[in-house]
């Protein structure tokens, strides 16, 4: 099934100062990265996709405006992964990725083994089965965050919602990570995530958008987006940018 | 893959072995009184007998009327009355607990209990009678609503409750209904025995109407609170995680907290501020069955209900004939056990 998202004219202020001023852009089954200085407006903008900060202007899934739709039907449209959260209760690992079941059941509604087995097949798929009955609270970054992936997977979503799914990971496990959403979008799942590392968007994104001072400051592949003038003109550094060997993709390399 | 039989299992035997409990905690407390069988009130050939006891509470065999209205009136309705609090509060503690994600949360956090000690204070003082029912009772009742009417109404915030607001709005207006009851005190003349010993709590005044009165609402506030443990795990992986599977957070924080307060609001217009069971029952429960609120819930439930049960025998006969406020023993005999748990599970992350 191929899904179409269509922001239109995204708009959003906390008080009186704008973070995001009329976004828009088109995307469908790709694999997109949103780049951009602190303070752009990277998390603004995932957080009004996600339907969390009701935004001026529309975001439309498939024709459906996510600001009209109840919490349940995102859920089932969308998956969010949040950045790790702090979660220090002992939770069985399996028992958080079956939360992932929630919006799929009516109020009241038991899990039955329908549910139990697209958990387990969700923790399969980020290769974390083995940790089923594992609490949370013993888990390293890298597993807290395939687990928090793997439940949003459980959802059973058209769209993935990461933000900054690499953050305090380890280039293993970064690489991983990137993989493992990136082999997602061959399964028709459409992927954004916020991501700060610019090589790593280069590597696995198809699209970029780049986001400065809230607006979109260039959009389209990699090649196109990341240029030694936009990166200069957006976080005021030089930088060299060389080709991959083999992708040809481009490389960021900072100067001396 | 992860072992659901063996999970059920593990879950049905806590809450059999806490039915067992229970329910011996009840008999024992039967048997303890001035009357006897356990209490040295009267002489042996007075005292109420092991067998009398059965026979009475199934209807057969002789006995005398007084031995039968000692247990049937008196005893068991504290009994009972006992248990419903106890239930009712360390239930109500477990959900504030949870939507809270707070470990000093307990079920006066929002001022209830301040609330509820201003409405019996003022009745007490004032000894007025609405419609021949006790005043105390319903005074108390209504402040406890009205500070939670007030809390929730200043901690809302752009249609939204954010649980920071509730802790800080609970407090201030705790304090506030906490100096008009130190002002009452302070002119009460010769009511402040009675206020005072209100304030410690107490199940010295239980009747079967009181039973009647608290049971209906305790075990729907409950029961309600338990079909909600699942939102409650979810709630404990934050509200914007929350959000993300389909929880209405603001929804859910409200149901939850209505049936906590309503629960605890009945609690305390019954028997004044008992502290401890609220707080520390439901991590007491966390440390023996886990955080999952499918098994604590129930589990914290009937602990509670087994904890106020035998706290509150304790409190009837250490010193007989005279009594003590159980919530001087909740505290005392509970607060070591507590700790010693605290002690040997040091290592497991709980909260």
């Amino acid at each position: 099934m191929v899904v179409k998202i269509k922001v239109k004219n995204v708009s959003f202020s906390y008080g009186s100062i704008k973070a995001l001023e009329n976004v828009s852009f088109e995307i469908e089954n790709e694999f997109v990265g949103i780049i951009g200085p602190n303070g752009s407006g990277k998390t603004t903008l995932l957080n009004c996709m996600a339907g969390f900060l009701k935004s001026d202007g529309c975001i439309l899934i498939n024709g459906k405006d996510i600001n009209k739709l109840d919490r349940k039907k995102v859920a089932r449209e969308i998956g969010i992964v949040p950045q790790i959260p702090n979660i220090s209760f002992p939770l069985t690992v399996f028992d958080i990725v079956l939360m992932g079941r929630n919006p799929h059941k009516k109020m009241l509604e038991f899990m039955n083994e329908k549910d139990i087995k697209i958990a387990n097949d969700a923790m399969e798929a980020v290769g974390i089965e083995h940790l089923a009955d594992r609490t949370i609270t013993e888990l390293s970054g890298g597993e807290l965050q395939k687990v928090i992936i793997a439940r949003a997977l459980a959802q059973q979503p058209n769209i993935l919602l990461l933000d900054e799914p690499t953050a305090h990971l380890d280039i293993h496990h970064q690489i991983e990570i990137l993989s493992l959403i990136k082999s997602l979008i061959g399964k028709g799942i459409t992927a954004i995530a916020v991501l700060h590392d610019l090589n790593l968007a280069s590597c696995f994104c198809d699209k970029i958008i780049l986001l400065n001072k809230g607006k979109i400051f260039a959009i389209g592949n990699v090649k196109e987006v990341i240029t030694p003038d936009n990166i200069y003109t957006v976080y005021g550094i030089r930088v060299d940018i060389l080709q991959h060997p083999k992708s040809k993709k481009p490389v960021i390399i900072f100067p001396e | 893959m992860f072992d659901h039989r063996k999970r059920l299992i593990k879950w049905i035997t806590i809450i059999f072995s806490l039915l067992v409990l229970l329910i011996f905690s009840i008999f024992m407390s039967l048997m303890i009184g001035v009357m006897g069988p356990i209490g040295k009130g009267v002489p042996d050939k007075e005292k109420i007998g092991m067998e009398e006891i059965f026979q009475i509470l199934i209807g057969k065999g002789s006995y005398p009327s007084t031995h039968k209205s000692i247990i049937l009136d008196i005893r068991l309705p504290r009994i009972l009355l006992a248990g419903i609090i106890g239930a009712a509060l360390a239930t109500a503690g477990c959900a504030m607990q949870g939507i809270f994600r707070n470990p000093m949360a307990s079920p006066y956090i929002l001022g209830i209990s301040s609330g509820a000690a201003f409405g019996a204070a003022l009745a007490i003082v004032i000894g007025l009678n609405i419609f021949g029912l006790n005043s105390v009772q319903i005074l108390a009742f209504s402040f406890a609503l009205l500070d939670i009417f007030i809390v929730y109404n200043i901690a809302k915030y752009k249609g939204a409750v954010p649980t920071e607001n509730l802790l800080l709005a609970g407090i201030a207006v705790g304090y506030f209904f906490s100096a008009l009851v130190s002002f009452i005190k302070y002119i009460a003349g010769e009511e402040l025995r009675t206020i005072v010993f209100w304030l410690m709590g107490g199940l010295w005044n239980a009747s079967w109407e009181k039973v009647y009165m608290t049971f209906p609402l305790a075990v729907l506030g409950i029961f309600i609170l338990f079909l909600f443990s699942r939102e409650l795990n979810i709630m404990l992986t934050g509200e914007i995680s929350a959000m993300s599977v389909g929880i209405n957070v603001e929804q859910t924080k409200k149901i939850i907290l209505i049936f906590s307060t309503l629960i605890t609001a009945i609690s305390v217009s019954v028997a004044g501020i008992i502290g401890f069971v609220g707080l520390i029952i439901p991590h007491i429960m966390r440390l023996l069955v886990g955080s999952d609120h499918r098994i604590l819930i129930p589990s914290s439930c009937l602990m509670g209900a087994t904890f106020l049960i035998l706290t509150d025998a304790l409190a009837r006969s250490i010193i007989q004939p005279s009594e003590i406020p159980v919530g001087i023993i909740t505290s005392l005999f509970g607060v070591p056990f507590f700790i010693y748990l605290l002690r040997r599970k040091k290592t497991v992350r709980w909260w």
